[in-house]
């Protein structure tokens, strides 16, 4: 018998402005006008401003830990628009270098710092908003957008979920888990993966031998894409096309975004240690502020004076933030017990009318609570 | 209240099917728990009657089904994830564990997390060490989660509706060697309460503490035992997380004397925490050391004989409930 082919594949590359600030305009057709080239710009200005603003936090002792999204900016903006645009009825399930998707999407900004402060509070997501807190173990998420998007079916609702994780997670089992449930089940939910070459300080290439991360998406049954991760316009069509695909077919997309972590892996990290600056420096160039300035300055659609007008507007915002975060007061030492449960057993209560174990002598008064 | 007599399996199922008529937000989800009925057929006839979108089959992959019923939880559905052993839940530690326990906290109290697991744990008999996991002592040092191990029908048909209801992740542990055990259980709907144990049989002489499969030793160890003029107090624990720690002192302050049955091994055991707490809180009133009877220290055996004499059982009961009444009666 002749052997015949049972599968073969293939993975297209999107990109539609280029990091000199050009566009291809018809790829870009029916994507983004310019007053929302203008937005998504001046968003990614005051993201980076509040990255920047939350580096020097850390580094005067005000932040325990904070990872830069410096130079990821793009892809979160598309899609975090994308996900705007819909009336922000998609869940998102983020994990920590997708800040500005969560900003459009009505995460209040100074959560994120409180958080990284070292807050729980950061993560109490006022009710309407569809996002997850963030999660720190890598690829736990994908497996929650997957029973959020389960639900959404279920319930029909109309909406689905949508999922970051960076190019390491894609090396952990529940990634796998979760695309392979995704696909099996036929769920709503778009996977975007940002591929930022760096998982800490382990390079793309020890992180698996696939030539694409994209294809791993294939594998599981799902359309699959690679975009670049520093263009705005790629990010936006593919992540709003993949939301109607994942809604009206229940069909699960994959998108990996090329981008580059212009920054250490966290404040806690030194990238200069295991990284080629030469290699950094090209990606620099890539930088997707400077490609869209290019461009709406290729329009006329920007200025020095905006540029200056916008450098003063992300100063005021970012300060308020940074006030409303610094703000809050501390927990009530008391406090430690609330949350482990919906209701508090027992033997926490006891706890904590006693600020002891049993082993530290029952019941003493203490004049610490200030419950 | 009229009752009848059902197995341990149908107890569970008619638990499950109750809330699911009441509920439309919960779903059961596992392997084989759909078109093959339930591994051990506990959700027989469930996908009949509430359809592929509440019984729904899953990929062999419990980190995978775990997650999935997490990020639901959180949405606000109330998933029943059946893992078809409890053995299997340590490749889903990483959710079970890191995030169904701690997404109420983390999240300082917005996002809960009502979710039941439940399958069965402990020794199947002659399934091996990897798949004899019990897993109450490693569990329950994790706060944020409760765990539910009841011993007979009448138990987990209670006791698995007030999980389904709770708003926390709830562990449900129950047997493979129980589920065709047959039990009274009424017809009228009612409710078991986490964290109250229940005094299965009086006595003065010793304080008999246990949960889950092996209170069903404890009876009977019980019952021999009072041939002999030794009454024990017989406590069911019903649940390890919440520890109705209470309970315990009342009877250890009566009888004076305490034995722990646990089906996991003695190293930081739920025995251990018994007896910990025991003697922190009551120590003048022991008129003997506590005693625990746990597994041998070794991963389960294989062999028939070799599990047998590794478990718990009635003549370990009973020789341990002899050496603490021993020198005084």
């Amino acid at each position: 018998m002749p052997k015949k082919t049972v599968y073969s594949a293939k993975i297209e590359h999107i990109q539609i402005l280029d990091e000199q600030g050009k566009l291809d305009a018809s790829l870009a057709k029916d994507t983004l006008k310019d007053d929302e080239v203008v937005f998504l710009y001046e968003q990614m200005s005051i993201s980076r401003h509040y990255d920047e603003i939350a580096f020097k936090l850390q580094r005067s002792g005000r932040m325990g830990t904070y990872p830069q999204n410096k130079g990821q900016e793009a892809g979160p903006a598309g899609a975090g628009y994308a996900i705007k645009k819909r009336g922000s009825i998609d869940w998102i399930c983020p994990c920590y270098r997708e800040n500005l998707a969560l900003f459009l999407n009505g995460m209040p900004m100074e959560h994120i710092l409180l958080h990284w402060m070292g807050d729980e509070r950061g993560n109490q997501i006022p009710p309407g908003v569809n996002i997850l807190p963030i999660a720190i173990p890598i690829g736990t998420q994908p497996l929650h957008a997957a029973g959020i998007a389960w639900a959404q079916k279920y319930q029909k609702t109309g909406a689905a979920a949508v999922t970051f994780f960076g190019d390491g997670a894609t090396s952990e089992g529940d990634v796998h888990e979760a695309m392979n449930f995704a696909s099996a089940l036929k769920l709503p939910v778009v996977f975007f993966c940002q591929n930022n070459f760096w998982a800490i300080s382990v390079p793309r290439e020890v992180q698996t031998g696939s030539e694409t991360i994209a294809q791993k998406g294939l594998a599981y049954g799902m359309p699959s894409y690679q975009i670049d991760g520093n263009d705005i316009f790629a990010s936006y069509k593919t992540v709003r096309d993949a939301l109607k695909t994942a809604v009206e077919d229940n069909q699960p997309v994959f998108i990996e975004a090329i981008t580059y972590r212009l920054g250490d892996h966290t404040t806690a990290d030194d990238a200069r240690r295991y990284r080629d600056e030469k290699i950094v420096e090209q990606w620099r160039k890539k930088d997707p502020l400077i490609r869209t300035r290019k461009y709406l300055e290729s329009k006329k659609m920007w200025s020095d004076k905006k540029q200056a007008e916008l450098e003063a507007k992300a100063k005021e915002l970012v300060d308020g933030v940074v006030k409303r975060a610094e703000g809050i007061a501390t927990p009530a030492i008391g406090d430690i017990f609330d949350y482990s449960y919906a209701e508090l057993p027992a033997e926490l209560v006891r706890q904590r009318e006693s600020m002891r174990t049993a082993s530290l002598n029952e019941y003493p008064v203490t004049e610490t609570l200030r419950r | 209240m009229a009752t009848r007599v059902i197995q341990f399996r149908e107890a569970l199922r008619e638990a499950m099917t109750e809330e699911m008529r009441r509920d439309p937000r919960i779903f059961l989800m596992g392997e084989e728990v759909a078109q093959y009925n339930g591994a051990y057929k506990v959700s027989q006839g469930m996908l009949e009657e509430f359809g592929p979108q509440r019984i729904i089959d899953a990929p062999i992959s419990e980190n995978g089904f775990a997650g999935l019923g997490i990020g639901a939880a959180m949405y606000g559905l109330r998933p029943i994830i059946e893992f078809m052993s409890w053995s299997f839940s340590l490749v889903a530690a990483d959710q079970i564990l890191n995030n169904a326990a701690k997404m109420l906290y983390m999240s300082g109290g917005q996002w809960g997390c009502p979710i039941v697991f439940r399958g069965n744990n402990g020794a199947g008999g002659q399934l091996g060490s990897t798949h004899s996991w019990c897993v109450e002592a490693l569990y329950s040092n994790v706060p944020g989660l409760k765990i539910a191990i009841p011993s007979c029908p009448y138990d987990a048909k209670g006791l698995l509706k007030t999980a389904i209801r709770d708003p926390d992740p709830v562990f449900f542990l129950e047997s493979e060697r129980m589920l065709g055990d047959k039990g009274e259980v009424p017809e009228e709907e009612y409710t078991i309460p986490f964290g109250q144990a229940i005094l299965r049989r009086e006595g003065s002489d010793v304080t008999l503490v246990s949960f889950g499969r092996p209170v069903n030793f404890c009876m009977e160890a019980a019952d021999e035992l009072l041939q002999d003029g030794i009454a024990c107090d017989v406590l069911d624990m019903r649940t390890v997380r919440p520890l109705d720690i209470d309970a315990i002192i009342a009877s250890v302050k009566k009888t004076n004397r305490l034995v722990v049955v646990d089906q996991s091994w003695p190293f930081a055991s739920v025995a251990t925490e018994v007896i910990t707490q025991t003697i922190e809180r009551a120590f003048d009133h022991l008129d003997h050391e506590p005693v625990r009877v746990n597994t041998d220290d070794v991963p389960t055996p294989y062999a028939k004989n070799l599990e047998m004499e590794y478990l718990p059982n009635k003549g370990k009961i009973i020789a341990a409930v002899k050496s603490v009444v021993g020198t005084t009666v």
